[in-house]
């Protein structure tokens, strides 16, 4: 019995009956997955909510051309600040980046993952594309190579792409339905011509899902990213998941759209605004009854290095890693070293999982049968699966749902940290303010250690700091506040205020 | 008959594949067009190549100094009064 924390497929009943391969009931998102989907997934960090605490992942810009445009794109962009897909500081040629990634790997061992995200389309560069897995396949080869392309020219490369035992391909499906698709990309380059309007966006449509049933076909796993835009894709998405679904694919990603104004996409300049937290999570609820949902993507830049959250792209510019003298044979001994300790962490902590969940606690809430209110908390941390950031310190918090059948990730929100954000930021609004504004809906922030000064102000917001949870797994903690909060009885008194408003 | 690549150029390098005649080269700061060799794609394609996947507003002109993508034309950003 592994109850406590409980995973989407769990936490919703499936709409359309249960399959077999997709209903389950351990604490792993990835649980429910056949074995052999599961081996390959387990310690890369974007496709596994648990592995994201432990391994790294890196993309490598050697891709800048794009075969297609999208509202929520601005290709002249390139930018040092900026977090987000399609941004990065140097775009490399495929020697640069084989040289980088082996630095890379030598450097961080969990490092497990190399992507391919573009800046542009990896797709519309086969020839760099190519020739930075065929080498990193030879000289790298504990290493898992994934591809993440808009899908226009997936059909033609898919043979090749099998050659090279590229295992993981994601796919940006943002539509199935070209009305819907004309509103998001304004043309496509296809035989030799550039195609606008809804002709181009049926034509991505078809090579998208022809692409996927190719991919689907090899047996290579197909992850599907889409960006929710709300007034455009929001009552579509649900559509979408299905239909990916049913195709095989088996991850979606619905990511919130990015629109800020200073970014110059065509979207940020028209005012179109990103989806709020509620709808983002609305929908991937919505979607989840259909599909496993992944609900930790940090929606990363396409030369981004380190744990997912985290940027140490700066460590390894080209001139640094010019300098480096990498003796990768020796590494990837270390390398094996450090993910045999990993895993054996990973499966101990699942072990006491199993075990030591049988606990009195949940005899205690299945004693207890007055209907309980679910609560989000956001939790601080660097990795590891347990609470040990300072709040001060911490540039996004992850966001948990405890509820009466136990606790369950929601996602992650991104603030400044509040120790680094001087006085002010953007326009007059403290790193505070950014904070409890982006934890909004929380009730308490978990973290190893806040100080006095925001302990205030987070109150006020109705979120309760908490510190007494420092290096316990976050699921334990967020359950434990759960429990301290229903006995204090403040689940009920607010859920009696819910229902005098309603 | 050839046309040109300007500053607005961002690097992308999707043009450079494309070219029938081979005459686009990657240069600092931007990439160029080797007037000598550039034929417009007469004779090997309806349009030319490099303007016809170009994402880059106003980037490449023709020999009258006129944008092949004029601003407006790719992005759809209403243009600034």
């Amino acid at each position: 019995m592994q109850l406590p924390v409980i995973n989407i497929a769990t936490a919703e009943p499936p709409k359309g009956g249960c399959s077999a391969g997709s209903c389950g009931s351990t604490d792993d998102q990835m649980g429910h997955l056949p074995d052999h989907i599961r081996d390959k997934v387990k310690n890369h960090p974007c496709y596994s909510e648990e592995a994201h605490h432990y391994f790294a992942r890196m993309h490598v810009a050697v891709a800048p051309a794009c075969n297609i445009q999208c509202n929520y794109c601005n290709r002249k962009y390139d930018c040092s600040n900026e977090s987000r897909p399609g941004v990065v500081s140097e775009v490399l040629k495929p020697e640069q980046a084989v040289k980088k990634v082996l630095a890379v790997a030598a450097t961080i061992p969990q490092m497990t993952v190399l992507g391919i995200a573009g800046p542009g389309d990896a797709l519309a560069n086969p020839a760099r594309t190519f020739e930075t897995f065929r080498k990193l396949s030879e000289q790298a080869p504990d290493i898992k190579l994934c591809v993440s392309t808009n899908g226009l020219a997936l059909p033609e490369n898919v043979e090749e792409m099998s050659s090279y035992n590229i295992d993981h391909v994601t796919i940006t499906i943002n539509c199935v339905d070209p009305d819907v698709g004309a509103q998001i990309y304004p043309w496509i380059f296809w035989n030799n011509k550039r195609i606008k309007g809804r002709e181009a966006a049926e034509i991505l449509i078809a090579q998208q899902q022809k692409g996927l049933e190719m991919l689907v076909a090899k047996g290579i796993l197909v992850k599907v990213n889409s960006v929710l835009i709300p007034g455009v894709n929001d009552k579509h998405l649900e559509e979408v998941s299905k239909i990916v679904k049913a195709k095989g694919a088996f991850l979606h990603n619905v990511m919130p759209l990015i629109s800020e104004a200073e970014h110059g996409t065509y979207y940020g300049l028209t005012g179109q605004r990103g989806p709020t937290h509620d709808e983002l999570q609305a929908l991937q609820d919505a979607c989840a009854g259909d599909m496993n949902m992944m609900r930790h993507c940090r929606q990363c830049r396409a030369d981004a290095v380190g744990l997912l959250g985290e940027d140490r792209g700066a460590e390894f510019t080209i001139d640094k890693i010019e300098e480096m003298d990498i003796d990768y044979a020796e590494a990837m001994k270390m390398r094996a070293e450090v993910h045999a300790a990993i895993n054996e962490e990973m499966e101990s902590k699942r072990a006491a999982k199993t075990v030591g969940r049988a606990s009195p606690r949940l005899v205690a809430l299945k004693g207890d049968l007055r209907p309980a209110r679910p609560v989000l908390m956001a939790v601080a941390t660097k990795g590891g699966g347990v609470i040990n950031e300072h709040f001060g310190h911490a540039s996004e918090f992850l966001i948990y749902e405890a509820s009466g059948e136990g606790v369950r990730f929601i996602g992650h929100r991104r603030t400044i940290p509040y120790c680094e954000g001087g006085d002010t930021c953007g326009d007059g609004e403290s790193a505070l303010d950014v904070t409890i504004r982006e934890l909004a809906g929380c009730e308490a922030v978990l973290c190893s250690k806040v100080g006095y000064e925001p302990w205030g102000p987070l109150e006020a917001a109705g979120i309760q700091p908490n510190g007494e949870h420092a290096m316990e797994p976050i699921e334990d903690a967020v359950l434990a506040v759960y429990e301290e909060m229903r006995a204090a009885g403040k689940l009920e008194a607010k859920a009696v205020e819910q229902q005098k408003v309603a | 008959m050839a046309l040109e690549i300007i500053e607005s150029c961002t690097n992308c390098c999707a043009c450079e594949p494309l070219c029938p005649s081979k005459a686009i080269f990657e240069a600092k700061p931007h990439f160029l067009i080797d007037a000598n060799k550039c034929t417009e794609c007469a004779g090997d394609f309806e349009v030319p190549q490099c303007a016809a996947i170009c994402p880059i507003e106003g980037a490449i002109l023709n020999e009258d100094g006129v944008a092949l993508n004029p601003p407006g034309s790719l992005t759809g950003i209403p243009l600034a009064a």
